[in-house]
């Protein structure tokens, strides 16, 4: 019978029947201090530091902060300490503050070439799903799993169902991966993939760079997928070979990987098909993923909505957001601009924010700054230039980290502050109590962070 | 992790859709090291702020897609600290889920009607075993898988129970190539 990639992945991983082995366990300073704790009490010993990575990403100070012992915040100093104090007594390699290699854990796994083809891939932070982009079953989870993998390498995990999205066509001009995920999140709701591993298909996908594919797959979470995945091509072999993981035996590798894709014929538990042409740039007005809507729409009017739970919810996000039913989006006007985080902060990113905003000013009335994914992403962007282009319109050039995505650094949002942002959720308070997110593309922030709202990125030049 | 067999009380009860994990336990107490703790800190902005009011009850009844985003089990820990040991809504985000069995928080996933007759009901009494919720307005069915159940029956470490498969793991591991996948001591 004709199999699915997860079909094969899965299968090539069950140890006994649910339970998985895990090829590659990354590791940061949030989701772990407990479960290391665990094994100590449990006098349980690691056991394969050679599949497993640390970096500190979300407490790390972006202002040029560069040692865990230097972090004012005190709880966030011990969160970092903690963890090169566990990763330095387990064996495991840690790229922590001052490492040129640190950055956010789904930026510098790729980055580094230890995300490849065929891989079970697991950490605990939802935006694991980010990995799949490489043909890899990546999946987030919690801290006693963290605890089961550093102990046995395995996961004992139920089956997930399979869904497939197909899209049809090419992205138009100005239309990028982050609004045909978001377009997607729309229609699907934020729970509509809960229970599946879904794997993008289709010409859309096929014709999109690594970072972008990375995009879609990091936001699966968002529709509340289990695991995001894209077939591995050409494209992927080339982001993986030269990076310092990449296999020895590429030709190898290259071969194994070849034998990934979901063959014809193979049936998903779910068939989804979207029309990828059809696709405008997005811009979220609520307080989840899901509630989206084109740039060029307004505000919705929960009074058309016909569930009472849709209404009761938009109503709510509506109060929380300080939206009128009805406003343009092009006239909504956040006062921050946030380009960055593992959706959105890669060197393609910054690019295409780049290219908004040269030659150009951040509008009076924004604050605007960059964060670029890792010190590796920011050691390229400043070899381009890219930090005096952003510097001189106007924006901060900030370190490595997750920054403002969940404000557990000091960058946050003040109260009733509204912001462009290249994250991935808007929920209320994620970015900073009483702070107001709207999810964009980063071209779509870089063309509100100069004009001071936000403005259909294919008129606009 | 305590052994789970019947879990009865009164039900508090948190009627809205897509609560997510952001807001169960809010990302400033993430910074703690330990495990224990956080339940002064559940759903610390809608409390503070007054916008919901939680009682301790043993059984939370809340809407669909509860616990979606963020993977951080802060979020189980908290409600099982405040004083919740089961949790029943119309459905649950994955990991989430996940979590919950990971330390004893009973999640139930019942139909929207039945956790609306729950709720009202105001009191409840559920059997793992059965995997029955019984409250005033008649007894509904939940499913679970048997694994996950019989973990949760008998309190086991999962840990514990996968190491009963070391050597299938050390086979595993023996069969493959050595030079499968990336070696992250040697970068």
């Amino acid at each position: 019978m004709p199999k699915t990639m997860f079909d094969k992945i899965w299968e090539s991983h069950e140890v006994a029947p649910g339970l998985i082995y895990i090829d590659l366990h990354l590791v940061h300073e949030v989701t772990s201090p407990q479960a290391f704790d665990g094994l100590r009490l449990a006098g349980r010993k690691l056991r394969r530091p050679d599949k497993t990575l640390a970096t500190a990403d979300h407490n790390t100070p972006t202002d040029g902060t560069m040692a865990a012992r230097l972090i004012a915040d005190q709880l966030s100093r011990v969160q970092v300490e903690t963890l090169e104090r566990n990763c330095e007594e387990f064996g495991i390699p840690v790229y922590s503050l001052g490492s040129d290699r640190q950055g956010i854990v789904h930026v510098i796994g790729p980055e580094l070439g230890v995300t490849q083809p065929g891989m079970t891939i697991v950490c605990g932070d939802s935006h694991t799903s980010t990995h799949g982009a490489f043909g890899a079953l990546a999946f987030g989870i919690g801290t006693s799993e963290v605890e089961h993998v550093l102990a046995i390498q395995c996961l004992v995990q139920k089956r997930p169902k399979t869904m497939r999205i197909s899209y049809a066509g090419e992205l138009r001009h100005g239309v990028t991966p982050k609004d045909l995920i978001l377009a997607t999140i729309g229609r699907l709701g934020t729970g509509g993939m809960t229970g599946y591993a879904v794997e993008y298909a289709g010409p859309a996908i096929a014709a999109l760079s690594m970072p972008g594919r990375m995009t879609i797959c990091n936001m699966t979470i968002e529709g509340g997928g289990r695991a995001g995945m894209i077939a591995p091509d050409e494209t992927t072999f080339e982001w993986v070979q030269g990076r310092p993981a990449a296999p020895a035996d590429f030709a190898a590798a290259m071969a194994r990987w070849r034998e990934l894709p979901t063959e014809a014929g193979a049936s998903f538990d779910a068939e989804v098909e979207v029309d990828a042409a059809g696709i405008s740039p997005m811009v979220t007005w609520g307080t989840n993923p899901g509630q989206v809507v084109e740039v060029t729409d307004t505000v919705p009017d929960p009074a058309e909505m016909d569930s009472p739970g849709d209404r009761e919810a938009a109503e709510r996000a509506l109060a929380y957001m300080g939206l009128q039913a009805g406003t343009p989006m092009t006239e909504i006007a956040p006062e921050r601009v946030f380009i960055g985080s593992c959706t959105n902060s890669r060197i393609e990113d910054l690019r295409e924010a780049a290219q908004i905003v040269d030659g150009r000013r951040v509008a009076g009335s924004v604050r605007a700054m960059v964060v670029p994914g890792s010190q590796q992403v920011k050691k390229a962007a400043e070899a381009e230039g890219l930090d005096e282009v952003f510097r001189s319109a106007g924006f901060e050039w900030r370190e490595a980290g997750c920054s403002m995505c969940l404000g557990m650094n000091p960058d946050t949002l003040d109260e009733g502050e509204r912001c462009a942002s290249t994250s991935n959720r808007n929920f209320e308070g994620r970015q900073g109590k009483g702070g107001r997110t709207h999810l964009v593309s980063p071209k779509m922030a870089a063309a509100a962070a100069v004009e001071g709202h936000f403005v259909d990125i294919r008129d606009w030049s | 992790m305590r052994p789970i067999d019947v879990i009865e009380g009164k039900v508090s009860v948190l009627d809205r859709a897509n609560v997510d994990t952001d807001q169960i336990i809010p990302k400033q107490f993430l910074k703690r090291v330990e495990r224990t703790g956080f339940g002064e800190f559940l759903f610390y902005d809608w409390i503070r702020d007054g916008e919901i009011e939680l009682e301790p009850n043993p059984i939370l009844v809340a809407g669909a897609n509860f616990g979606c985003g963020s993977s951080r089990e802060h979020a189980p820990w908290a409600l099982e600290d405040f004083g919740f040991q089961a949790i029943v809504a119309p459905s649950f985000a994955d990991i989430f889920y996940s979590n919950c069995t990971k330390i004893g928080l009973l999640p139930a996933v019942l139909d929207e009607e039945h956790c609306k007759a729950v709720a009202e009901a105001g009191e409840a009494r559920i059997d793992l075993d059965d995997e029955t919720v019984n409250c005033a307005a008649g007894v509904f069915q939940f499913q679970i898988e048997p694994e996950v159940k019989h973990r949760l029956l008998n309190g086991l470490d999962d840990i514990g129970i996968t190491l009963e498969n070391e050597g299938a793991i050390d086979q595993f591991e023996a069969e493959r190539r050595a030079s499968f996948g990336p070696v992250t001591t040697s970068l």
